[in-house]
């Protein structure tokens, strides 16, 4: 019984903490953004207008929500919950520091992948259920496209699979102890790349948001959503993006493990920092590489989305995973010997 | 405590199958079967079959049923012809789902006592957890098959490129490598104001 308890504890504690994270995330984007196009972004609500998220927030739980008359009900009030569960359920696996995760499961990195190929479903049925065309064309661009993506996806964590010979996510991190030339972004580098291009178009962010697309087609699938439906849909997008940088940080940059590990001065002079804020802090650096995408590139075209995922992302990541395949027959140290 | 679960998640699965086949709209149809999915492999995962389980909500729900759900919803299906032709089929599809309803039976009665004879070894791999088993296992004893199947699996892709490809000039195509060698200097004119 206490057991569960914990448990519970756990659950409500990661759920809230991504909550005001999603907060904080959103005032950082609007800041930053605002920065890096010589802006100043949001500076009206509290001192430098930190209060801005809350704002907002409040904004949207006091909407009203409209229902289209012609939309399916049950389909329209289930979408936005189908888009936030899976988007919640991923982060069981996800450790943050060596022991601190739910549930320490073998195929922890499978499950993940589960997860997030289920968000599109919110989307799709979102589009479906408000009955109206420019919904419907959102939908179907973004079940297209997350397909189309989570191939060349699967493949960049294949690899990673194949260099730490396991799919959990502690052992996957454990594997790349010894300093930042031992992650696994540097012999893994083409798969890092497109990792995380596929990352940024599995979450329908920018250059990649051909599914909203307001120049195009309004708002994609949430066209019709108001109020709480739309914070849902929201909240769902940002909780996973942190999602796909904390799965990026553990394949490639080494999670928790201090980049000056084995390299003489540094490591003792930093050997105070905790682990976890190293994790954070590699977290921070994904994270806003997200917000620099979107302030710098202009949004992909949808043929040119298709191309880059089919014909250049599928091709050279079965390039590499041969490549790699031969490199680990070769035993090449550091990173592939046992 | 487990022996609910299963009863909930069996429950779930035997009613969401009988509501693909019963509800009238497609879409609806096809989430039906997802939720069906869903619930078998909740129970798969109490059998300790995690790699199996995960799998099937990676491959079916994650891929396969959003391709079908992208197609029901483009398509405009109409229930009511489909239903005419029911009654029509109907001896030949009752004969087809009793003869595999025989052989689910069949097997399960072996795998019975298949699973009395192992068991142990059975419950060892399923604490050690069974990817990796798995893998071991495919790709030593039943390589050939594994092959043949990822052979047939090609042949099938081989055949889906053919039956859409529609010879090289009927389409009109934008030319990527063309749009990216543009040179503003020759596209853009500027016209003096006098």
């Amino acid at each position: 019984m206490t057991q569960v308890l914990i448990y519970l504890i756990a659950i409500v504690a990661t759920t809230i903490s991504l909550i005001i994270t999603v907060i904080l995330y959103t005032y950082a984007e609007r800041k930053i953004i605002g920065f890096m196009q010589d802006r100043i972004g949001p500076n009206r609500v509290g001192p430098i207008g930190i209060l801005q998220p809350v704002a907002d927030v409040v904004k949207l739980l006091l909407k009203e929500v409209i229902r289209p008359s012609a939309s399916n009900i049950y389909l329209f009030i289930i979408a936005p919950v189908l888009a936030l569960a899976p988007a919640l359920a991923a982060w069981a696996v996800i450790p943050i520091n060596n022991g601190w995760v739910l549930a320490d499961i073998n195929v922890g990195l499978l499950y993940v992948l589960a997860m997030t190929s289920l968000g599109v479903y919110g989307i799709v049925i979102a589009g479906w259920a408000s009955n109206s065309k420019y919904a419907l064309l959102g939908a179907i661009r973004s079940s297209a496209q997350i397909i189309s993506y989570e191939i060349p996806m699967a493949f960049a964590v294949l690899g990673v699979l194949m260099a730490a010979q396991s799919m959990n996510l502690t052992t996957i991190v454990e594997k790349q102890h010894g300093g930042i030339l031992h992650w696994y972004w540097l012999p893994l580098l083409p798969l890092l790349v497109v990792y995380w291009v596929s990352a940024v178009a599995e979450t329908n962010r920018l250059p990649f948001d051909v599914a909203e697309g307001e120049s195009e087609i309004v708002a994609g699938f949430h066209v019709e959503y108001s109020g709480i439906p739309f914070a849902l849909f929201f909240l769902a997008e940002y909780i996973n993006m942190i999602l796909v940088c904390f799965i990026a940080v553990l394949l490639f940059a080494g999670g928790w493990l201090s980049p000056f590990e084995g390299i003489p001065v540094l490591n003792k002079v930093f050997s105070w920092v905790p682990n976890v804020v190293w994790m954070f802090a590699k977290v921070a650096f994904f994270m806003l590489s997200f917000l620099w995408f979107r302030a710098t590139f202009p949004r992909y075209r949808y043929d040119q989305l298709m191309r880059l995922g089919w014909k250049i992302f599928i091709p050279l990541t079965l390039l590499w995973i041969v490549v790699e395949a031969i490199l680990i027959q070769l035993q090449l140290p550091p990173w592939f010997s046992i | 405590m487990e022996y609910a679960f299963f009863l909930i998640f069996a429950a779930v699965a035997l009613i969401a199958a009988a509501m693909v086949i019963l509800s009238r709209n497609p879409v609806r149809a096809v989430l039906f079967l997802i939720l069906c999915f869903f619930a078998t492999a909740a129970t798969w995962l109490m059998l300790n079959a995690e790699f199996l389980a995960i799998t099937l909500v990676l491959v079916y729900v994650g891929a396969v049923m959003v391709l079908f759900l992208f197609v029901v919803m483009m398509l405009d299906i109409d229930f009511a012809i489909l239903r005419a032709k029911l009654t029509r089929w109907s001896p030949i599809g009752l004969a087809l789902a009793i003869a595999v309803f025989a052989l689910i039976a069949e097997i399960i009665e072996k795998d019975q006592i298949a699973f009395g004879q192992h068991g142990d070894e059975l419950s060892k791999i399923a604490e050690t957890g069974n990817a990796a088993k798995l893998g071991e296992i495919v790709f030593t004893n039943y390589l050939l098959q594994f092959e043949l199947a990822g052979i047939l699996l090609l042949v099938a892709i081989i055949a889906a490129i053919v039956l859409i490809y529609r010879g090289p000039r009927s389409r009109k195509l934008q030319s990527i490598p063309k749009q990216i060698a543009a040179d503003p200097k020759t596209r853009v004119h500027l016209v003096s104001g006098d």
